[in-house]
């Protein structure tokens, strides 16, 4: 297998990128760490005129936390460098589960966060608890800088709300609220290096033994990670029982549109988001004890 | 266009001309010779084609050769260097019968290299989960696993002999 022919630059600061963007125009591609890009286009899927790769610009490589501000991800910051973060396991709990699933250690040594948003997968599995955590991504063109609620950013396999000219620069995560608890979880058929047929991502806040707010986004059943709104309504108020949770199993089961193909079938995948979804809220209770 | 990079395989300097399209492990097998490290899947999935970069591990069939430019790259012939000693992960490998083919064990013995040098004394889950994205068509799994525990040893006994002296 071999890479088609195409031009590559490696510009040492954001506005020398932006401007190359605009210069290359259509056909020119962002490259992060490469795990999607390198393999589309050795797949043929792609061909880019020009690689814009953005491994060699100060300052965007970081991972930034305050307790009172929230955690900041740069656009090249490794999914290994999320994995290992203690402030992240602490506090954003449900964003270690992911990224511990997610793919192998080489690709985890070069792949990043930014780069699984933008390639917007159905089945990124940072996405979901990303969303569910009200994380906003920083935009950045010549024009400016805009920000917009990852819940917004996603509207089809592969397809964003991103303008062409434009780069992610980074994806705030804001800090969680008090009495509130996160949960990841996948299912595939052989452990991390598999794209996961199903998955869910819960982010609960409770008073008392009610449910006082939720966020649920499940994965890989729909052509973008979907906000199951009508569980969340179901489960927003109530009093926090067993019946409660195993109901909500099967109104996200209900919402989720899934489609069969070499994975798995529609059919199973609705009962694994029924099992999924149980699984996070049982644990997004567990650990909002901690919070 | 021809990209000019200058980089270190296994503690030696290179300087190379190469297109943005070919892969680090093109570069290595084809440029340097460096045939010790494989080409199975091409697209990340099969972990034969795993080196170090930068202290890191990552699959060659994915990372561009432009990309290494000043940067340092371990290959498996970078583990036994002077082609007589073999390096004890090399040494554990051949003591369990950890080789059939012998298709994966350069990436096998990279990954080992990586997770050793970051956990020096790992379980056995450790092992596992640092070999995850490493297949073995020979299904040599339970050997590859052992030879890892044993070279774990190994590193630790000669590294307190080393401190000891
Ligand atoms: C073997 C293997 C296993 C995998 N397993 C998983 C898995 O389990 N779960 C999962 O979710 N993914 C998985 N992946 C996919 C991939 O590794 C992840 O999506 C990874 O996070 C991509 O990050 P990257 O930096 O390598 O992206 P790149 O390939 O560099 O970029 C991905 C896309 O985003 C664009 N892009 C990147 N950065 C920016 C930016 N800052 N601004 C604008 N556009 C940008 C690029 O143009 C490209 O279209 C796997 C890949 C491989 C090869
Ligand atoms: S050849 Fe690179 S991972 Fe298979
Ligand atoms: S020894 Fe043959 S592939 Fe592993």
């Amino acid at each position: 297998m071999r890479l088609p022919k195409f031009e590559y630059f490696t510009p040492k600061t954001l506005n020398e990128a932006l401007a190359l963007l605009k210069e290359q125009g259509e056909g020119a591609y962002i490259m992060a760490g490469g795990t999607d890009i390198v393999v589309k286009m050795l797949h043929g899927r792609l061909r880019p005129k020009s690689v814009i790769a953005l491994q060699e610009i100060d300052g965007i490589n970081k991972i930034s936390f305050s307790p009172q501000e929230g955690l900041t991800i740069g656009a090249t910051a490794r999914i290994v460098n999320i994995l290992s973060h203690p402030d992240i396991l602490q506090y954003y709990p449900a964003l270690t589960d992911a990224v511990k699933v997610m793919a192998n250690i080489e690709v985890r040594n070069m792949g990043t966060v930014v780069g699984n948003l933008c390639n917007a997968a159905p089945s990124a599995d940072t996405a979901p608890p990303l969303i569910t955590m009200g994380s906003v991504v920083v935009l950045t063109s010549l024009e400016g800088e805009r920000r917009l609620s990852l819940d917004e950013f996603f509207k089809g396999p592969g397809i964003t709300a991103m303008n062409q000219g434009e780069i992610m620069t980074s994806v705030f995560v804001p800090l969680p609220q008090p009495r509130s608890g996160g949960s990841y979880k996948r299912i595939s058929a052989r452990c991390g290096v598999d794209i996961a047929p199903a998955s869910a991502g819960t982010m609960a806040v409770f008073r008392d033994e009610i449910c006082s707010d939720v966020k649920l986004v499940l994965g890989a059943v729909a052509p973008i990670p979907l906000r199951a709104y009508r569980t969340e309504n179901l489960l927003r108020g109530k009093q926090w029982t067993h019946e409660l949770i195993q109901d909500a199993g099967y109104e996200a089961a209900e919402e989720s549109m899934p489609i069969s193909d070499c994975r798995a079938s529609a059919e199973w995948r609705k009962k694994m988001v029924a099992v999924l979804t149980r699984r996070t809220l049982v644990e997004a209770y567990e650990r909002s004890k901690k919070n | 266009m021809k990209h000019r990079i200058n980089f270190k395989v296994n503690g030696d300097e290179y300087s190379l001309a190469v297109e943005p399209w070919k892969t680090l492990n093109e570069a290595l097998r084809e440029d340097l010779n460096l045939t010790g490290t494989k080409l199975g899947c091409g697209t990340g999935d099969c972990g034969a084609c795993t080196v170090i970069v930068d202290g890191k591990s990552v699959s060659s069939c994915l990372t561009l050769a432009v990309s290494v430019d000043g940067k340092s790259v371990t290959t498996v012939e970078g583990l036994a260097p002077s082609g007589d000693e073999l390096h004890p992960i090399q040494e554990a490998f051949v003591k369990t019968g950890a080789i059939q083919c012998g298709f994966c064990t350069a990436g096998m013995e990279m990954a080992a290299l990586h997770l050793l040098n970051h956990n020096p004394s790992p379980n056995e889950a450790e092992i596992r989960a640092g070999l995850s994205g490493h297949l073995c068509r020979c299904t040599g799994y339970s050997q590859i696993v052992e030879a890892i525990s044993v070279a774990a040893e190994t590193m630790k006994n000669s590294q307190s002999e080393e401190e000891e002296q």
